[in-house]
């Protein structure tokens, strides 16, 4: 029906045929006019490179910039990409993944603590939470390459302490990319984390109180099943693109370190498009699969 | 008590509380408050916004830490016992029911953290006391208002409190609901037997569900009694004005005659009984509730107290009643509340009236109070 309140005087079984439903349709045209921009900004800037990439992983790898590349429709880039960097793989996963859960352990305890307890100190902490971001990525990883270093002040107390060895090192180690993985990505972690838990309704933990839950079983079975949403997406936002750093390991690693991403920019260095863009599709692809088993698992598929 | 004997819960005690304090800072939320709240009785905290009812509400939920007194359950202190050990169960504002689960779960909750591991029955004698036994599955978000209430009723009843706090329960519902549902709770009551406390700033609801109410203004129990107690014979100003509607007249006490108090009413003489009257000389304020006035026509012989001609000034139809707003010989106006028996006709305004009122009905008060306290507070009249 049409809202006759516009035009009373008109019975709706007299008016034209196509006035009935045209203000819906009218609605319906402007959602996809409103979609435009977006979806043409998709087509060209996702989309277009997207196809671009997984047609240069099937180009015949032996193909170079002088000569050219031909599509040969090479699946065995795939294969050898696999084959030959395996360990790359599994290490940047296993990295992303403690880093992942370090982000968590350290970041739900300061997510709660700004969201409950900080009063009026709340602001100020969300803004020292963000404020890492005022300094390029690149800087503050090479500041944790003189924290880190032989001669620095952590390895002195650690030797001091008898936690490494006296010839003993922190940099050019997994420690070491795991700890620049962490600090990196912690805000990530932190931020969905904290909106999550800012927007509990502080009632429903009285009421756990009231209904005979310690504060120990309130958090269990009341704050924390309604922060997954922020829990999934803060695993989400740290783990996707500590997946394919390069950054972390390559400052703060060695070449026993190294991670995909690593992998796939010396590919591209040296010109052999094809394997690099068989590895990106093959990590992108495997990321997707691991979000939507993560996301299925928690419970939490209105995210998608 | 509550439909199980078995469950070996203690005999429900009174509830005590003892010049309970609570202060935020400067502000002083509940002022010395000595209360005693019968076992088993439905009793209402009424007052407006701000008075303190909620604070001492969450006081003895243990939501609140007391800054003086005492708060016992029958012999028991349990000033200082952590919400989760009490015996005793809070219907929150809004529900406060946990989103997460579903309705048998958000009803099993309580029952669940005492350990209890066979829940499907008691569940489900619960849910069907309050008539939802086909929505256990369903997430309160799929629920309508009414519906909530009730769950949130159920969530904290089926864990046989000795005390069930109500805060503003029904404060969310639309009027029509909301006088259901105060049938409800109050069959409900009757059924549990469980003591029920009822914070309320809806003098109505008040007067409805509870057989004993307490008007608490500022951090203070005004007064304490039954609905038609307090309504009848209210003891300060306050408590007049903001449970219904009250006519206060200026007057001073001539004197007594017998078992009758004399006083002049701005020129009448008026005579009242003098166990009616909070005060017994000096000046005074002269209580008459709307209803409780009698607009004869001049001439008409009609029995009581007289307090002279009046000009009707407005008059409002309601349906069941008519409104009259008349202006006194000296000036003040009055309300007067008249029944449409059909029995005389409808007065006009501009119409001469004589106002006049049984001394048996009418109630007098301490001068020094304010005569307008209550008038504008937020009580859903």
């Amino acid at each position: 029906m049409t809202s006759s309140a516009g035009a009373p005087s008109v019975a709706p079984e007299l008016a034209p045929d196509g006035d009935a439903s045209s203000p819906p349709r009218r609605r319906r045209s402007s959602a996809w006019f409103l979609l435009l921009p977006g979806a043409l900004w998709l087509v060209a800037f996702f989309l277009t490179p997207m196809v671009q990439l997984v047609a240069t992983s099937l180009y015949d790898p032996s193909g170079s910039e002088e000569t050219g590349y031909a599509m040969t429709w090479a699946w065995g880039n795939y294969v050898d990409a696999l084959d030959f960097y395996l360990e790359p793989f599994v290490r940047g996963f296993a990295y992303s993944a403690i880093a992942t859960a370090l982000c968590l352990v350290i970041g739900y305890p300061l997510a709660y603590a700004i969201a409950f307890k900080a009063g009026r100190w709340k602001n100020l902490m969300l803004v020292l939470v963000i404020a890492p971001f005022f300094t390029s990525f690149l800087v503050r990883t090479l500041a944790w390459k003189l924290i880190l270093s032989d001669n620095g002040f952590v390895v002195g107390i650690a030797k001091t302490l008898g936690l490494i060895a006296d010839d003993g090192r922190l940099l050019a180690t997994g420690f070491a990319v795991v700890a620049g993985l962490t600090y990196n990505f912690l805000p990530f972690m932190v931020l969905p984390l904290y909106v999550s838990l800012e927007k509990i309704d502080h009632r429903l933990i009285e009421a756990a109180g009231d209904l005979y839950s310690s504060p120990a079983q309130g958090f269990r079975k009341v704050t924390l099943p309604l922060s997954m949403p922020g829990v999934v997406a803060g695993t989400l936002l740290t783990f996707i693109p500590s997946a394919g750093d390069f950054i972390n390991a390559q400052l703060l690693g060695d070449t026993t370190t190294q991670m995909i991403g690593n992998v796939i920019e010396s590919r591209f260095e040296v010109g052999d498009y094809p394997a690099a863009a068989a590895l990106s599709v093959t990590l992108m692809v495997l990321i997707v699969a691991m979000v939507a088993i993560y996301i299925r698992r928690a419970g939490t598929e209105e995210l998608l | 008590m509550p439909a199980d004997p078995v469950s070996g819960a203690p005999p429900p005690g009174d509830l005590q509380l003892l010049s309970l304090t609570k202060r935020f800072g400067e502000f002083t939320a509940v002022d010395d408050l000595d209360l005693v709240v019968p076992a088993g009785s439905f009793f209402a905290l009424l007052g407006p916004s701000g008075c303190g009812k909620t604070t001492t509400l969450r006081m003895v939920a243990g939501l609140e830490v007391p800054t003086t007194g005492e708060v016992r359950l029958g012999e028991q202190d349990i000033t200082w016992a952590k919400p989760y050990k009490r015996p005793v169960n809070t219907v929150f504002q809004s529900y406060a029911l946990f989103p997460h689960l579903t309705v048998y779960e958000n009803v099993a909750f309580g029952l669940r953290r005492q350990g209890r591991k066979e829940v499907t029955e008691p569940v489900r004698d619960m849910l069907r006391l309050v008539e939802l036994e086909s929505f256990g599955a369903r997430k309160p978000a799929q629920l309508s208002g009414g519906q909530q209430q009730r769950v949130a009723l159920a969530r904290a009843l089926i864990n046989q409190p000795q005390v069930l706090l109500l805060d503003e329960p029904l404060g969310a519902l639309d009027l029509k609901l909301r006088r259901q549902m105060q049938i409800e709770l109050k069959s409900i009551q009757g059924e549990v037997g469980t003591t029920f406390v009822h914070v309320t700033h809806d003098q109505e609801e008040a007067m409805t569900m509870a057989d004993t109410i307490a008007v608490m203004h500022r951090g203070v129990i005004e007064q304490m009694g039954s609905p038609a107690e307090l309504y009848e014979s209210p003891r300060t100003t306050f408590v007049a004005n903001f449970l219904g509607q009250s006519n206060l007249v200026p007057c001073a006490i001539n004197g007594r005659d017998g078992g009758d108090l004399v006083i002049d009413a701005q020129g009448a003489l008026v005579r009242m009984p003098a166990e009616r009257a909070q005060v017994h000389q000096g000046k005074a304020w002269l209580g008459v509730r709307p209803e409780k006035i009698i607009l004869g026509s001049p001439g008409e012989d009609l029995p009581g107290n007289s307090l002279g001609e009046a000009r009707i000034v407005d008059v409002s139809f309601v349906g069941v009643s008519t409104q009259y707003l008349v202006r006194t010989s000296w000036g003040q106006e009055l309300m007067a509340f008249e029944q449409n028996t059909g029995a005389r006709p409808l007065m006009r305004a501009g119409d001469q009236v004589h106002v006049r009122f049984a001394g048996a009905h009418a109630f007098l008060l301490d001068h020094d109070q304010d005569a307008r306290a209550g008038v504008d507070e937020d009580s859903a009249a």
